[in-house]
């Protein structure tokens, strides 16, 4: 092992707590210099705060931080990068109307007698490039450039003569190959410098083109740490998910999906742009097909792209005997429902009260003239508010004063009330307490027992074990397989995810 | 937002619970400044609340507070509109004055005098048809796309009337003149046109589902394009709605002087209009159109207008008193603000 080797970042019992959250709990973590350091976790594991804690934009409640052998404290960013740490957040934190010195220079810009010197700010900016091996004009915008080059300026922002550890988190999140294969050049020849690199990614691929070693965080602890070659694939998805392989979960779903049933929507091809590679989906009436695969792995996006909320620029989309013109008021029209992931932007309308809530979808399938009176608005709300147990007061209350779970609710029942054929769900079950849980969960089987076509996104594989007739397996945006019937088991799920074949 | 959650609240008789329903009621505050404007024109003529009838027709302070509200009122009814999308409209001035130039135009080219009704109604149409596009097709930020309106329109006014000849053609007729400064069965005319475009305009909102869809897109763009609404066509309907509304104020406002005067027609009308949507509870921010609440907001700041007129206060400090009121009536309906005075007065009394 490498333990005699003095490592660059040594982490030692780092805990952080939140209100509610114990967010780190005792993870202790070594970077070595000239290593890429893969960190990977599902939603919620604690990387975010464990760069934080790492790069001074959060203090750990406990636990110790050594470099290169000597403890030090951190605690503003400011002095991260004076030790030498270096962090390109996920969202860059660059403007891109002001041109690349700007950028580069930005808060710390040369001076000559009290005012910018904007020929020595050049000169900084070029000798930052040139660490990188990048030759651009530096004052034409930023945002003139493709998103890999402003990720690479956001690199060179980052990087000192004297960087010692650099942090990237999600650097290739908006790349294509191509971009991508770039940027890990640069990566390597990082790593050739002695440098240690903190690699944040949701592409298993990338990771075993890139790392030398991965660490794996689940719900704020270390749950493993190896060189590359002791982690294959499964090994790390079953760590991410963190479940053992073998155990069976509860199976609402027949065994036997209704193959004969038919197609209620068929998407052939259907596919976008640095968003999601053309996949094939067909929903059969009285069927629950789940979209499964880890984070950033693309439900959300085949959700909305198979709904018409963002268009494809591939492939077609047959609605019953409708075919193509792919917007949420066609597909609600063709008997369509969605329930975003994002309910607070994309799902409830917070001004509008429970009951307009509710009717908003069907009203939209009616269109403005044929306007439900306020009987038949108060009468669909009441019924939903009982059918689902919504908490709420009275049905005029504001959607945006209902607990998380209850806006939920309503999101669904305003999918049910439009009268849908197909009923396209993204992570129905997402901050919900359990009781509301197992409620969705029964709901779900309950409608296609009504012949209702659902399309399911899902990030909790066991809901998908229980409900799906069929499972749709995604990874690193592209549809990977599909599993059917009573081979729907959580292993099954998660050989694929891996790549493995079962 | 002014709603205090129930639970919190102590157990009260059911006279308290009213008494407490009436004072959380959103229109409680408008009404209020109105009531106290109107009591302090009271205590200083306590004829203020007298009403004549001079001439065939109603005659007295508080009508006059009305008679003068009307083109305010109307405007900011179509403001209310394009606020609830969380948009706004600049250009309500310009309307009135491309409108007002138009009129004295077809007057002169001698259209018979219903015609020009439509007439003015198009160009109310066109202006809203503009602004839609910028806005809601070019999604240009609606301050932006309507200031060019607001900037160009009184120009585009002077070239109308430049057609003829004329600085600021004057015109009679009797049609007009009645909408504006007649009456009928006492009434001023005015005041029955108005009530006409608030009930067509509610029953639009309200009796179709236009309304919801309107505050939908203002209050979650995102979430209405989801469900179905086309928010591009819903927002593109306020900026028309507003557009005539804005029309119809001024074929009266235009009549009330019989002239075109571009430059000075409908000056600032659109601030009045704001403020009294915003009086009248409405948030920049879009959700919700509040038409009643609407023209109490205008009411009230007709009333503060008439009220330092009449009471012998120069002049002079009119707009920096109408300041200070519109202010208290917002900060009373800040709930940000009223949480902060509660505080501070409850550690007073500690």
């Amino acid at each position: 092992m490498a333990e005699q080797v003095t490592a660059r970042v040594e982490m030692l019992d780092v805990s952080k707590t939140f209100p509610g959250v114990r967010a780190l709990d005792k993870v202790s973590l070594r970077l070595l210099g000239g290593e890429v350091h893969a960190l990977m976790g599902e939603n919620g594991a604690g990387k975010s705060t464990l760069i934080k804690v790492m790069t001074g934009a959060l203090s750990g409640d406990e636990g110790e931080i050594r470099l290169d052998g000597q403890t030090v404290e951190i605690k503003t960013p400011g002095q991260a990068r004076a030790l030498g740490i270096g962090t390109v957040y996920q969202e860059v934190n660059l403007v891109p109307t002001m041109s690349v010195t700007k950028n580069l220079t930005l808060g710390r810009q040369p001076t000559k007698f009290g005012f910018i010197s904007w020929r020595l700010a050049r000169e900084v900016a070029n000798r930052r490039l040139k660490r990188l091996n990048i030759d651009i004009d530096v004052e034409r915008p930023l945002g003139s450039y493709s998103v890999a080059i402003q990720q690479l300026v956001a690199i060179a922002r980052a990087l000192e003569d004297d960087t010692r550890v650099l942090v990237l988190d999600e650097p290739t999140a908006s790349l294509d190959a191509h971009e991508t294969a770039l940027l890990f050049q640069i990566v390597r020849d990082l790593k050739s410098r002695g440098i240690a690199i903190v690699f944040i990614t949701h592409f298993i691929d990338q990771v075993y083109q890139i790392a030398d070693r991965i660490s794996v965080l689940r719900n704020g602890r270390l749950v493993g740490s190896a060189p590359i070659g002791e982690m294959p694939p499964l090994k790390l998805i079953s760590l991410m998910i963190g479940r053992e392989l073998g155990q069976t979960g509860l199976r609402l779903a027949g065994d036997a999906p209704p193959s004969d049933a038919p197609v209620m929507l068929e998407a052939e091809g259907v596919g976008k742009r640095l968003m999601m590679e053309p996949l094939d989906i067909a929903l059969r009436r009285g069927e629950v097909v789940g979209l499964s695969g880890l984070l950033g792995s693309g439900r959300t996006e085949t959700a909305k792209l198979i709904f018409g909320a963002v268009k494809p620029d591939a492939g077609k989309i047959t609605i019953g005997a409708i075919t193509g013109g792919h917007s949420p008021s066609r597909s609600i029209r063709a008997g369509v429902a969605f329930c975003p992931e994002d309910r607070k932007a994309e799902g409830v309308v917070g001004e509008l009260s429970v009951r307009e809530n509710i009717i908003l979808a069907l009203q939209s399938k009616r269109g403005w003239l044929r306007r439900l009176s306020q009987a038949e608005q108060e009468k669909l709300a009441a019924e939903m508010i009982k059918t689902l147990a919504i908490a709420t007061p009275d049905a005029d209350k504001p959607v945006g004063q209902l607990s998380g779970g209850n806006q939920q609710k309503v999101l669904l029942a305003r999918s049910l009330v439009s009268g849908p054929q197909v009923l396209i769900l993204d992570e129905p079950t997402r901050g919900i307490d359990v009781g509301a849980h197992s409620e969705i969960v029964q709901l779900i089987r309950k409608l296609a027992g009504q012949g209702l076509a659902l399309l399911v996104a899902s990030s909790e594989i066991d809901e998908l074990v229980a409900v799906a007739d069929r499972v749709a397996v995604l990874r690193d945006r592209r549809k990977v397989g599909e599993i059917s019937g009573a081979d729907i088991t959580r292993d099954n799920i998660i050989h694929m995810i891996a790549g493995v074949q079962s | 937002m002014t709603q205090i959650p129930t639970s919190t609240l102590p157990k009260h008789s059911s006279l308290t619970t009213t008494l407490l329903a009436v004072a959380r009621h959103k229109a409680i505050w408008p009404l209020a400044a109105l009531a106290l404007i109107f009591l302090i024109d009271f205590i200083i003529s306590p004829n203020f609340f007298s009403i004549r009838i001079v001439e065939g027709r109603l005659f007295g302070s508080v009508i006059d507070v009305f008679y003068r509200a009307v083109p305010t009122a109307m405007v900011a009814l179509g403001m209310a509109v394009v606020i609830g999308t969380a948009g706004i409209d600049l250009s309500v001035g310009s309307v009135i004055a491309i409108g007002g130039a138009v009129i004295t135009w077809r007057i002169h080219a001698g259209d018979p005098h219903i015609l020009i009704l439509f007439w003015a109604l198009g160009v109310g149409l066109l202006c809203g048809i503009w602004n839609g596009f910028l806005v809601a097709v070019l999604e240009i930020q609606p301050i932006i796309a309507t200031l060019i309106l607001m900037v160009s329109g009184r120009g585009i006014g002077l070239m109308i009337n430049l057609l003829y000849g004329g600085t600021n053609p004057s015109y009679t007729s009797a049609l007009l003149q009645g909408i504006s400064t007649g009456h009928i069965a006492f009434v001023p005319t005015r005041l029955l046109v108005f009530l006409l475009v608030f009930v067509l305009l509610w029953a639009l909102l309200r009796r179709t589902a236009l309304g919801m869809f309107l505050e939908s897109v203002g209050a979650n763009k995102k979430a209405a394009y989801l469900t179905g609404i086309n928010a591009r066509l819903v927002t593109y309907s306020a900026y028309i709605i507003c557009g005539l509304t804005a029309a119809a104020a001024g074929v009266i406002l235009c009549a009330d002087t019989h002239t075109s005067d571009p430059v000075s027609i409908g000056r600032n009308i659109e601030l009045d209009a704001i403020l009294a949507v915003v009086i009248g509870g409405g948030s920049l921010a879009g959700g919700r159109i509040y038409l009643g609440m609407t023209i109490l907001g205008a009411l009230v700041i007709q009333a503060l207008t008439t009220s330092i007129l009449s009471s012998g206060v120069p002049p002079e400090y009119n707009l920096v008193v109408e300041a200070i009121v519109v202010l208290v009536v917002l900060l009373l309906q800040s709930a940000n603000f009223r949480s902060l005075a509660v505080s501070i007065f409850a550690r007073r009394k500690r």
